[in-house]
């Protein structure tokens, strides 16, 4: 596969400060990347690499196959959808969306035209001439997405675009953008700090710790199978048991992982456990449990029978779902 | 905890504490005192002022005895539109428009510079730099020029030194900037308001750039614009309020002024002079009254211009 984006050693100080480390990269043609992070991780700083609103301080950057450093913003066939969408004020839901067409000097029919076309593509049609400020968050997020799509870029990048919706919006969004990308068939690059969003969404997941990627793959390596306790414990918050419990229950002298939803109650045998408390959340409960000197969590059905706080109970899960990690980072 | 604490705290004693209290409840009688005095100084004094003037315009003078009739009439505005009072309007609109042309031109990269790339010392040394002549006397400023602009002054003496005599000459023998020298010509009249008023382009101008957010410049970037089309599609328009609002400052600022033509620039009447002249040594108060609505008139036509060309619109 081509790649569409390729960072090789590529670092962006300010100052002291790393915002990206010697990371390497590739993303590849048609994919839909998320990049997940903590705040203050750098994805956000190789996004804005890759538009082109920063450079690197050191390494290479290719975008399908031309060297990037050095290119500015405008020259580049990369569009972005802003985190607080960054829609021109001063002109109307049509004017924004023909912006990138107007700069080109298409002329005023054809790309009122093209507008309309993106518009009803992002499921917006007939409000061109409104004014952004008359329009929902909801709203916004789509003339946002239909301006960056007007270019036909090849590599669309958004940058943390749900996080000012309501949940429900949030999840019709993503719905959205997963069939406007299957449509579109061009990369997606996705900045997110919500494990959720990026599992759900994207082809392949990369994890973002200060500065560096820690970890990429297929949201089901991620999830089932973290490199290291941060990854562990950032993508759906897993049980981290450190070496001493692992070999005491007959495992590998190594850090490992073991997800919530895997641990299990159970009338006999397994490990003893006190409940410490009880986290109703609506399908699911939520059961902090002490074993010795672990604190465990594990995810039950609330239809099952929810132990009170101060039971007694027996725990246990399938060898297979302890999963060892690499490191201990 | 202790249970002894009550939720709600008792009432306040004392005439001042219960009158707080009052004006917390009665947020808009608060507002009616804040606002009872500088209303009554705009109201009465400003626009009343204001009014007389404009009733005095349509006043007329009854040419041999000098006295003021005080009938309706607009026999003063016929007035004012004889070719020699024409001249004085034609020539005073043309000075504020080239000064705030230029105003514009001079303040722009300033107020760029300061609103983003200025940070820290830079920027208070921006502030200072635009307001320091501010703080001293607009007299001693156009005398101090006077110096500078002068027949014997310390530019003919700079041209002189760079052998530059020749092209001042030529400048000079221009029709219409020109003159006996700049001192005296309207060229030194532009330059000493174009100077004068500068702090009152630069300061809107960089408010309003500073305002302008850099992502939608990156937003611009980003679709293509170049950086000479996203300064002109996105932060001129975004910036034109603040364009408009240092405008009305330089325009109305030149309209009126009267000092700066009398000691810098020809003999030749400026608005502000001419309402001077007929309001005190002429005793012609209705022709100056007349005179006096013309910048009135003028600004009122140039912000519904403004607006209908959009330059609000992003506000």
């Amino acid at each position: 596969m081509t790649a569409a984006v390729q960072f090789t050693g590529v670092s962006r100080h300010y100052g002291e400060v790393r915002a990206l480390d010697e990371v390497d990269l590739e993303v590849f043609e048609g994919e839909f990347f998320a990049m997940l992070g903590p705040s203050g991780s750098g994805k956000t700083t190789c996004l804005r690499l890759i538009a082109g609103f920063e450079q690197p301080t050191a390494g290479h950057i290719e975008i399908f196959g031309d060297t990037a450093e050095g290119v500015p913003p405008f020259r580049r066939n990369v569009n972005t959808v802003f985190q607080d969408y960054a829609l021109f004020p001063h002109l109307n839901v049509i004017d924004n969306v023909a912006y990138g067409l107007m700069i080109r000097k298409v002329d005023k029919t054809e790309r009122y035209r093209v507008a309309e076309e993106v518009l009803e593509l992002v499921a917006l049609p007939g409000l061109g001439r409104r004014r952004a400020s008359e329009l929902s968050g909801g709203q916004r997020q789509r003339v946002a997405l239909a301006r960056a799509l007007v270019n036909k870029p090849r590599v669309l990048l958004l940058d943390e675009p749900l996080g000012a919706l309501d949940l429900k919006l949030r999840e019709q969004m993503q719905e959205e953008l997963r069939t406007l990308h299957r449509q579109l068939g061009i990369t997606f690059i996705f900045v997110t700090h919500d494990q959720t969003e990026a599992l759900s969404m994207a082809d392949r997941v990369a994890l973002f710790r200060e500065g560096r990627i820690v970890q990429t793959g297929t949201p089901q390596d991620i999830y089932r199978r973290p490199n290291s306790r941060f990854v562990a414990d950032f993508v759906g918050s897993s049980n981290v048991l450190p070496p001493d419990f692992v070999a005491g229950v007959g495992g590998e002298r190594r850090w490992a992982s073991l997800r919530p939803e895997d641990l299990k109650l159970v009338a006999d045998g397994g490990h003893a456990a006190v409940v410490a408390a009880t986290n109703y959340l609506g399908g699911t409960t939520r059961l902090s449990l002490d074993a010795g000197e672990l604190r465990l969590h594990a995810l039950v059905p609330s239809s099952s029978i929810i132990p009170e706080p101060g039971d007694r109970v027996r725990i246990d899960w399938k060898a297979g779902d302890l999963h060892l990690m690499e490191d201990d980072a | 905890m202790s249970r002894s604490a009550t939720a709600i705290l008792p009432g306040r004693r004392g005439l001042a504490a219960r009158l707080a209290d009052a004006l917390w409840r009665h947020p808009r009688l608060l507002l009616l005192l804040m606002l009872v005095l500088p209303v009554s100084w705009l109201g009465i004094v400003y626009l009343g002022s204001l009014a007389s003037l404009l009733v005095q315009s349509f006043f007329s003078i009854d040419e041999f005895s000098g006295l003021i009739n005080y009938q309706f009439t607009l026999k003063t505005y016929r007035e004012l539109l004889i070719p020699a009072n024409l001249d004085i309007i034609v020539r005073t609109v043309s000075m504020a428009t080239a000064v705030t042309l230029a105003a514009v031109a001079v303040a722009f990269p300033i107020a760029y510079f300061a609103a983003r790339y200025a940070r820290g010392k830079w920027k208070a040394a921006f502030y200072i730099g635009v307001m320091l002549p501010l703080w001293s006397s607009y007299l001693v400023k156009v005398y101090a020029w006077k110096l500078v602009l002068a027949r014997e002054g310390i530019l003919t003496w700079l041209f002189d030194k760079l052998h530059l005599t020749w092209l001042l000459e030529a400048y000079l023998a221009l029709p219409v900037i020109g003159g006996n020298s700049l001192s005296v010509s309207y060229s030194g009249t532009f330059l000493v308001f174009l100077y004068v008023w500068l702090p009152f382009m630069i300061l809107p101008l960089q408010a309003a750039l500073e305002r302008v957010p850099t992502n939608l410049i990156e937003a611009s970037a980003d679709l293509g614009g170049s950086p000479r089309q996203t300064l002109r599609h996105v932060i001129l328009p975004l910036a034109l309020p603040g364009v408009i609002a240092g405008s009305i400052f330089t325009f109305s600022l030149t309209l009126g002024d009267y000092i700066i033509p009398q000691i810098i620039g020809s003999s030749r009447l400026f608005i502000g002079q001419a309402v001077y002249t007929h309001q005190g040594t002429a005793g012609n108060i209705p022709l100056a009254a007349a005179f006096a609505v013309v910048p009135i008139v003028v600004m009122g036509l140039y912000l519904w211009l403004a607006r209908r060309a959009g330059a609000f619109d992003a506000l």
